[in-house]
């Protein structure tokens, strides 16, 4: 028992992580530009699939380091091109238009790479378990939980010690202000648009190793990722980050007891949440006005 | 447009819902599909009620369309046999959780509303997926037929006669639209528009803001639950996809199409959406392609939807 709860427990981490790092991605361009990217669960989707291309070519750890760059680089076009148009307007317009994208990024993954689910193939060296009694500790797993944990701190680092990252933090608090002050508010959307993105496809490569890969991939942890930002607090990354891990251990948790109860137990913490504390666990007062 | 104009559009209007069953089949469509449109309409317009009229952006409509549309289906398969009795729990149950969920996100704005109303959205869906014993899981639940209507002095049968329940449908539209058309005109719907265009002057002039939006969700929650227990009842199947965020979206989307600032505009929007999706899932396989860019056209090139077009046409 012990040893089930414990094992559900660490698969609840893990899953967390990956809701957390979606999560991420999804707050800052929420943070920065208002824009909810319904689509960001296409681009994870498009992150695993490009690393299962550049597999082949250039091994797991070239495609781990270059599937995100390429999904941040589409992320920046599509920024460019069909989003920066709906800034100043009624935030439902970009809502429906990453809607319609989520839309088209599903189907093309599907139409390129076929409705069927392909293999992802790990180093093998990565998917022995480390211990016999803990047989669900594989490498890959650990390897997972630390690659998160640098790409938070990556992010983190950037946030609070580059001039971008600064920005971007004064950005989400007065916009105006910081265009006053001579920054070209365009480029620093698009940035923090492709910043967002990056983080989505890391996820998608890691999650395709764990999970298996489809083109429904990212539909399936797109909504997830919303609660993570409404339990952590809205406007405050460490927030997300602890909302995404709190609720990928409490459905773990759950998983054991009650496991048709898995993804309801989300949405049950969401609700006590907005009940006794509107803002979020970590949230800013006044940012849901 | 003047009164007169107006008056006229109305008869034209309801003479097309009048006959559409008896010329669809002319253009190429079905009676389901006139049905259909008829549903998926009066869903779109529940969206819009909200969406255009109180100016909150809810994003998870498909919540109470679904739960309509499951307490319909449990009502006839576990409780008895009666649609009229299927279409009061569908409507209960689905008004019920607008309520709940209405309560506890009133305080939010904007894309917050809209996210928290996405999430809450797919909570039914992840239930009706997984509790199996009950709603069917992902294969839906079957092994239920809408029944006769029974008056007491006659029995009409809607069960084989598509165009029988085309016309039940349409009553119960025409019920909803007409309390829908006189809410908007009764003092709380002005409050409404007032919250819509300033929510701070609305507040200084008195109006219980939060109220009023909780209100206006409970309504939109109670018409978007009977067009879904229309739409069970109409294919006497229900499956998770009737709660999914897909159908949420697609709901907005009839709104924006169709014109969001116009009464009728959901309708259409409804109209255009269901035919075309109808057209392109029969000739492609990639037909949410089409869809997914058919959203950004419109949202690129249509954003006042048709009826505001050519408003603005008529009045220039």
């Amino acid at each position: 028992m012990t040893q089930l709860l414990l094992f559900n427990v660490f698969n609840g981490l893990i899953v967390g992580a990956f809701y957390a790092l979606m999560a991420l991605g999804l707050s800052l361009i929420l943070n920065l530009s208002g824009v909810i990217n319904f689509a960001h669960g296409g681009f994870l989707a498009i992150g695993a699939y490009l690393a299962y291309t550049l597999m082949p070519t250039l091994g797991f750890w070239g495609a781990l380091i270059l599937a995100p760059l390429l999904t941040a680089l589409l992320g920046l076009v599509v920024e460019r091109v069909l989003i920066r148009r709906l800034y100043g307007r009624d935030p439902l317009y970009s809502l429906l238009l990453t809607f319609g994208l989520a839309y088209i990024l599903e189907d093309g993954a599907r139409y390129i790479w076929g409705a069927q689910s392909v293999p992802f193939p790990i180093p093998s060296w990565l998917t022995t378990p480390l211990s016999s009694s803990l047989f669900f500790l594989t490498g890959y797993r650990l390897f997972m939980v630390a690659l998160v944990a640098v790409a938070v701190g990556g992010l983190f680092l950037i946030l609070n010690r580059t001039r971008l990252g600064i920005r971007i933090r004064a950005g989400t608090l007065d916009l105006e202000t910081v265009s006053v002050l001579g920054v070209n508010v365009g480029v620093l959307r698009n940035l923090n648009f492709g910043l967002g993105i990056y983080l989505a496809g890391l996820a998608g490569v890691l999650a395709a190793g764990m999970l298996g890969l489809q083109p429904t991939i990212g539909t399936s942890l797109i909504m997830p990722s919303f609660v993570a930002i409404i339990v952590g607090g809205l406007g405050s990354l460490p927030g997300t980050l602890l909302g995404g891990l709190l609720i990928g251990v409490a459905s773990g948790i759950t998983t054991v007891f009650f496991p048709s109860a898995t993804e309801a137990v989300m949405y049950v913490m969401m609700g006590l949440v907005l009940l006794v504390r509107p803002r979020g666990l970590l949230g800013e007062e006044g940012r849901t006005q | 447009m003047s009164a007169r104009a107006k008056l006229a559009w109305t008869v034209v209007l309801w003479i097309v819902l009048l006959t559409m069953p008896y010329w669809m089949g002319a253009i190429g469509g079905y009676t389901e599909l006139a049905s259909r449109v008829l549903i998926l309409g009066l869903g779109a317009m529940a969206v819009n009620f909200l969406l255009g009229f109180t100016g909150v952006l809810s994003f998870g409509h498909a919540a109470y369309f679904g739960l309509g549309a499951y307490g319909a289906a449990m009502s006839i398969k576990f409780f008895a046999p009666s649609t009229a009795l299927a279409i009061v729990v569908g409507v209960v149950v689905g008004t019920l959780a607008a309520a709940l969920v209405g309560a506890l996100i009133v305080k939010l704005r904007g894309v917050y509303f809209a996210m928290v109303t996405i999430a809450f959205g797919q909570v039914f869906y992840f239930i009706a997926f997984r509790w199996n014993s009950v709603t069917g899981g992902d294969d839906g639940l079957t092994g239920w037929h809408r029944e006769p209507l029974r008056l007491g002095f006659t029995t009409i049968d809607i069960v084989g006669n598509d165009k029988a329940y085309y016309y039940l449908v349409l009553l119960l539209f025409a019920l909803a639209v007409t309390a829908m058309g006189l809410l908007l005109r009764s003092p709380l719907g002005r409050s409404l528009i007032a919250i819509r265009e300033n929510e701070r002057r609305a507040r200084f002039l008195g109006i219980p803001v939060e109220q009023h939006i909780w209100i206006a969700f409970v309504l939109s929650g109670l018409f978007a639950a009977l067009a879904g227990t229309l739409y069970s009842l109409l294919s006497n199947f229900t499956d998770p996809r009737s709660l999914h965020w897909t159908l949420s979206g697609n709901f907005v989307i009839m709104a924006v199409l169709g014109g969001m600032r116009s009464f009728w505009g959901p309708l259409l929007g409804a109209a255009i959406f269901v035919v075309l999706q109808d057209y392109v899932s029969s000739h492609t396989q990639n037909w949410m392609s089409v869809i997914g860019i058919f959203f950004v056209l419109v949202v690129s090139f249509f954003p006042r939807g048709v009826l505001g077009i050519l408003r603005r046409r008529v009045a220039s």
